[in-house]
């Protein structure tokens, strides 16, 4: 029985090796994907651009747009002059926001009457949009804070506010936006190109009726499964390897977490996902069928559904029970503990089960259609 | 037992198309046997019935005594199969395409046998082409071999020389002749006349029936008739006139014309006489043993009427 199986591996092998360009493709597709999609998502708003209306000309309204400036965030890049010209930019979208200081800026802060501080966000991109109001908030706070221990220290009153908040993000301390989707592009990247790869090279044996030699042979359509998910689970790893490590040079990527369990967890994605790709071959005809098919149901959930992007608490329930559909959602959440959080199998044993268990019921699916394929 | 194969009552539907109904016959040992017809007779479907490759509606095979339903898997080693379009792996070599079955059969000590088929099917210089450069006689001879690599007992051919070049094909049939010597039973579709004078025992079948069985010369006999055969020209006007002799059958093969009568009676004179009467000019003429491609349309054309 394990020499049976081992001989489709050797074969499969064979062909593998044997189509040197396809074999290349294999491996520059997955690292080309990361490389466009690491950089293209990246939800980090830095370098906001600010046109100011500097109405007031004065010590202090300079002191807050130096404020401003000094923190990471902030570019001024438009000195504005008139009232027309804030629409106009903001229009043209030369300026994320525009910031515009009243005349009697200074005299108001002096007196202690209030003062108004308009600013003017593009919100075309709400996400975007609510960040810098955020961080333009904080930055006037900030000001008004000093602003008011200076004018109480004139006084000879020494203040300190009542509550100091200490918040420091753990994982991923510098909120690193993309350090946190490369678990989902990982995932999405591998399930892709397994299901895809297996799911062809059934087909393939069907299109060219090679498969009638196996089945006029003992090979059992187990046998002839697992002797096709052999050498597409080594080629995967192969490759998922090779992803992490160009991760790790572009996006800076560590493995935090033990190798072996990355290792273990990979292979239980791995597993599902191939055989889900065996299940593919057994409800297509053609290579072209089984290629849409396999695009269709690997990449559209484990992009949507997998908590990749969209987190998924905030789905409808309907949609969060429907999320269990795809395994990248339960790899997701494996390799961003291995990853960013560094815990342990403990931590996710119940995704790793769930895999487990995703295989198995696809492979006793698919080897029953097989068989039955086999006698029609 | 000197049976290889006992069918019983084989019936196979597609739908409402009726490919084969109740058919039955038995394969003899160590013999040449051919299942001839047409397109869509029912061949294709009887074989892949055979090699357990699909599922028969009603009926039996039998593999000297073992029931193919029970013994499904252990008979796989003993069964050939050669498929009508090339199945094996175009981008794999020969030398390993022959591995790879013979893996999969369980058979581990396999050099010696393939360097000896290699020989014998004189693919020993193409051991490292890949199987897709070959050419189609090639092709077969490759499919041969790697049947053959696990000793089979019975081996099927769904029409092995279709699309081969004659010269290929005539060595192919050299090929087979030197494999009775090795007790193995060869079992031949063919949709060719000719080539079923070669076989020891014929089953000749038509929409699903079998319409004869026997050696070639059995069933030659068995239709009691002997042919005239006529060169001459124009051979259509030729044809028209001949049609309306009474105990005659006229077919038509491109030049000639061949006609078959009932019993030994044969009357070329008579046939010449009526030519020359219409102004036909006679090239050829002379009596000629029927062969299976008259017999095979003699059979039709009882059928039909």
């Amino acid at each position: 029985m394990l020499r049976r199986i081992f001989s489709i591996t050797v074969k499969e092998f064979r062909q593998i090796f044997r189509d040197k360009r396809s074999l290349l493709i294999i491996f520059l597709l997955p690292v080309s994907l990361l490389v466009l999609f690491g950089y293209a998502i990246n939800l980090d708003v830095n370098n906001i651009r600010l046109g100011v209306f500097d109405r007031d000309n004065s010590v202090s309204s300079r002191k807050f747009l130096r404020g401003l400036e000094s923190s990471e965030y902030f570019t001024i890049t438009e000195s504005i002059k008139n009232d027309d010209e804030v629409n106009n930019l903001l229009n043209r979208g030369k300026i994320d926001a525009a910031i515009i200081i009243p005349h009697n800026f200074e005299k108001d802060i002096m007196t202690g009457t209030d003062v108004g501080i308009q600013f003017l966000v593009d919100g075309v991109d709400a996400s975007t949009g609510g960040i810098i109001q955020n961080y333009l908030v904080a930055a006037t706070s900030e000001f008004n804070f000093k602003i008011t221990q200076e004018q109480l220290s004139q006084k000879g009153i020494k203040a300190n506010p009542p509550l100091n908040p200490q918040v420091q993000f753990w994982y991923n301390k510098d909120l690193n936006s993309t350090l946190y989707f490369i678990p989902g592009l990982v995932a999405m990247i591998l399930i892709i190109i397994s299901v895809i790869l297996t799911a062809i090279s059934l087909v393939r044996e069907k299109e060219f009726s090679t498969i009638e030699q196996i089945r006029v042979s003992p090979v059992t359509s187990f046998q002839l499964i697992i002797g096709k998910i052999i050498p597409y689970l080594i080629l995967s790893m192969l490759i998922a390897a090779s992803i992490l490590f160009m991760g790790n040079i572009l996006f800076g990527v560590v493995v935090k977490g033990s190798y072996i369990d990355l290792f273990l967890g990979t292979v239980c994605y791995l597993l599902a996902t191939l055989s889900l790709g065996i299940f593919v071959s057994t409800i297509a005809d053609s290579q072209q069928v089984a290629f849409q098919i396999s695009q269709l149901i690997s990449q559209l959930p484990s992009v949507i559904l997998s908590g990749f992007i969209f987190p998924i608490e905030s789905m409808p329930y309907a949609i969060q029970l429907l999320s269990n559909i795809t395994p990248s959602k339960f790899y997701i959440i494996i390799l961003r503990n291995i990853l960013i959080k560094g815990t342990g199998l403990s931590v996710f044993i119940d995704q790793v089960y769930y895999l487990l268990i995703f295989s198995a019921v696809f492979i006793i699916i698919s080897t029953i259609r097989i068989k039955r394929q086999e006698m029609m | 037992m000197n049976n290889a194969v006992i069918i019983k009552n084989i019936s196979k539907k597609f739908g409402e198309v009726t490919a084969l109904d109740n058919v039955s016959f038995n394969i003899r040992k160590n013999t040449i046997f051919g299942l001839v017809g047409p397109d869509g007779a029912g061949k294709t479907t009887l074989i892949r019935i055979m090699c357990s490759l699909l599922k028969a509606d009603n009926g039996e095979i039998e593999f000297t005594g073992m029931n193919i339903k029970k013994g499904s898997r252990k008979i796989k080693n003993e069964i050939g199969y050669l498929s009508q379009k090339f199945s094996l792996y175009t981008d794999l070599t020969v030398d390993e395409n022959i591995q790879f079955i013979a893996d999969i059969h369980g058979v581990t000590d396999f050099n010696n046998r393939r360097d000896e088929l290699l020989q014998f099917t004189r693919l020993k210089d193409f051991r490292n082409f890949q199987a897709g450069k070959l050419s189609g006689g090639m092709k077969q001879k490759l499919a041969l071999a790697c049947t053959l690599i696990y000793r089979p007992k019975i081996i099927f051919l769904d029409e092995p020389t279709t699309g081969v070049d004659p010269v290929s094909r005539r060595e192919f049939w050299i090929i087979l002749s030197g494999l009775l010597k090795d007790d193995i039973t060869i079992f031949i579709s063919t949709p060719y006349m000719d080539e079923a004078e070669r076989f020891n025992y014929i089953v000749m079948m038509n929409n699903g029936h079998i319409i004869s069985e026997g050696t070639p010369d059995e069933i030659k006999k068995a239709l009691n008739m002997s042919v005239v055969e006529v060169v001459c020209s124009p051979v259509r006007d030729a044809y028209n006139i001949l049609r309306k002799i009474e105990q005659a059958d006229v077919q038509m093969f491109g030049d000639r014309l061949n006609i078959v009568f009932k019993g030994m009676g044969a009357d070329e004179t008579g046939i010449e006489s009526i030519l020359t009467e219409n102004n036909i000019t006679v090239t050829d003429i002379r009596k000629k043993i029927p062969s299976l491609e008259n017999v095979f349309i003699e059979l039709m054309k009882s059928k039909d009427t």
